[in-house]
């Protein structure tokens, strides 16, 4: 009777995919701010500047360094 | 549902990014403090009446609020891009449960980001590098972040098409394989930077890469874990509890 009984797939979710058309805006959206966050730690005001001066990049400077990032 | 999940991602980020901090300013300040030391014990003594180097934002600050800051900026950035993939990916290249997902996004994503560039790019101290080749160095590493990337998508991809045939274990492997002869690849044609100048004290270059790598896996592992959790329930729609499944014998 193994054929009745109904079997519990753990590895799979019944939650049906979070569709494109909802994602995308975030993507754009958040996508831009969010590596926009990751420049200004990572880079802004060494390679590149934004902002004249250094005082983003003195800011950040120690997380730069810890956060593996190249800085000076 | 994405809004709950980007906002749950960047939420659980700004917990990583204190944990992070807390990290970064009792250990791997240290070795920050003794490159600094090295390099001011190396520099010329200043000419009296000479030009002053003059300090923009001051040590503590850099310490403290600074690297609160950039620590908080950048994991709540990582945790909103694994809200981002994961919101993608669930359900279409993975089926795994939402938690597992989450873990092999940040475990790829940890993968991509910070030991693929630290085996060609490490991190280093503050007095180490050279200004004049910032910019190139910058532009490689980023350059082999995006590298790696691509190879992780192209390593699920090939794992994913294999898997039917081969089975996981085989399937998994296949793909480890073909990620490491890709980075092989771009580890050789991409140009070198060795920045360490002679007699840099070796302890402290490794004292602080390893903070690095412990900076990094405390971002990632608190969004795989935190994220993880707060996503599955997000998308499961059910407390956190543990799971209790009803047995199956109570069909006719």
């Amino acid at each position: 009777m193994s054929s009745t009984t109904p079997t519990v797939d753990v590895e799979r979710t019944p939650v049906p995919p979070v569709s494109l058309r909802e994602i995308l805006p975030y993507w754009v959206f958040a996508g831009v701010v969010l590596m926009f966050g990751i420049y200004f730690v990572g880079a802004e005001e060494g390679a590149t500047a934004v902002f004249s001066g250094s005082a983003v990049h003195e800011l950040v400077h120690d997380a730069r360094h810890l956060l593996g990032f190249p800085c000076h | 549902m994405m809004r709950t999940l980007l906002v749950r991602g960047m939420l659980v980020g700004l917990v990583a990014g204190v944990l992070a901090f807390l990290w970064a300013h009792f250990v791997g300040e240290h070795p920050v403090r003794a490159a600094i030391a090295v390099e001011e014990a190396a520099a010329p003594p200043p000419v009296p009446g000479g030009p002053v180097e003059e300090e923009v934002v001051g040590r503590g600050t850099q310490e403290g609020l600074g690297l609160l800051l950039g620590t908080t900026i950048f994991a709540v950035a990582i945790g909103g891009f694994v809200a981002l993939v994961l919101a993608i990916v669930q359900g279409r290249a993975s089926t795994l449960r939402v938690r597992a997902t989450v873990a092999a996004v940040c475990g790829l994503g940890f993968l991509a980001t910070v030991i693929v560039p630290f085996t060609k790019y490490p991190a280093n101290p503050p007095a180490v590098g050279s200004g004049d080749t910032i910019d190139e160095r910058t532009g490689w590493f980023f350059v082999l972040v995006i590298i790696a990337l691509v190879g992780v998508v192209a390593a699920v991809r090939l794992g994913r098409q294999l898997h039917a045939r081969w089975g996981a274990g085989n399937a998994i492997f296949a793909a480890g394989v073909l990620f490491v002869l890709l980075m092989a690849v771009a580890h050789v044609a991409l140009p070198n930077e060795n920045e360490v100048r002679a007699g840099f004290p070796p302890q402290i270059l490794w004292d602080f890469r390893l903070a690095n790598l412990g900076t990094q896996a405390i971002v990632w592992t608190t969004v795989a874990f935190g994220f993880g959790i707060a996503a599955e329930h997000a998308v499961e729609g059910r407390p956190l509890r543990p799971r209790a499944r009803p047995l199956p014998q109570t069909v006719a």
